[in-house]
């Protein structure tokens, strides 16, 4: 077995433990789109500390791993500014419109079988992958 | 101690897409190209993360959670057409560059400027959301 499909499997059980603390101890779902949108269109006004404690932990965790203990993973994000434009729009209208992204309907919903859960990640996925075929192999823009 | 507790949860969430390599936009766009080299990687970090949060969801029938309150009420079994609509916009911006809101926090502060456009980006289709979902429902009562 590949060494990256170890660690894939490793990191998975520590996001799925992320989710267990979040939902045990503050009785919450672990939905990166929707903590990050609640703070953004004001409907999470009401619990937004908690949102921003999250974020601090998303953010700041992962700074103090490259920056501090010099583990720098490599992201090879594209430098076509109009793609990442038009993806950051897409993701952050379709996440909010669906009500959720991988982690929420993903990792949250389908581990409790959630028909909305599943039914969503099969459809970002499957426009994920035809996104990918359309410009990737036909018009080779990715 | 809600705090505390939400941003241990965040940190636990950003060392796992670290160590799971998903910050990785080649993993994410491998795993979605299937008629390229495909990459699994992806299945063992859902597979990985469905399994704690799983055991998490039966232990907490019939509980409250630590820090008072309720757990979610069970999901709802209506689909609805925004959730079809939205995953597929989400699925295609997800595609087109490989990042989703998780990893691309937690890659801020070392993916470079690329990252930052695309959270800026996102932020603003964030913003623009809940328009576009009362657009979508006026059509739909419409039609």
């Amino acid at each position: 077995m590949p060494v990256e499909w170890i660690f894939g499997l490793i990191g998975g059980l520590i996001i799925g433990t992320a989710g267990a603390v979040f939902l045990l101890a503050n009785g919450r779902i672990m939905g990166a789109s929707g903590l990050i949108g609640g703070l953004v269109d004001g409907s999470g006004r009401a619990n937004s500390n908690e949102r921003l404690a999250f974020l601090a932990g998303l953010v700041g965790m992962p700074m103090i791993i490259a920056h501090v203990f010099g583990f720098v993973p490599e992201t090879a994000v594209t430098g076509n500014i109009a793609a990442l434009v038009a993806a950051g729009l897409l993701v952050g209208i379709g996440t909010r419109v669906a009500n959720g992204c991988t982690s929420g309907h993903g990792v949250c919903g389908i581990s409790r079988l959630s028909l909305r859960g599943i039914v969503a990640t099969v459809f970002y996925i499957g426009a994920g992958g035809l996104t990918v075929v359309v410009f990737r192999h036909l018009l080779g823009v990715i | 101690m809600r705090n505390l507790f939400a941003a241990l949860a965040g940190s636990l969430f950003g060392t796992g897409l670290l160590v799971s390599g998903m910050t990785d936009t080649r993993k994410v766009q491998g795993w979605l190209d299937i008629f390229g080299q495909w990459d699994p990687t992806l299945a063992f970090v859902m597979g990985g993360a469905i399994l704690p949060m799983a055991v998490a969801w039966i232990y907490a029938r019939g509980r409250n959670p630590l820090m008072g309150g309720q757990f979610p009420a069970p999901p709802e079994q209506k689909l609805g057409r925004n959730l079809i609509l939205g995953s597929i916009l989400f699925g295609m911006g997800w595609g087109l560059v490989g990042l989703c809101p998780g990893p691309a926090m937690a890659s801020l502060s070392f993916g470079g400027p690329g990252v930052w456009i695309f959270v800026l980006a996102m932020v603003a289709g964030m913003w623009a959301a809940p328009h576009v979902r009362m657009r979508l429902d006026a059509l739909n009562a419409s039609a």
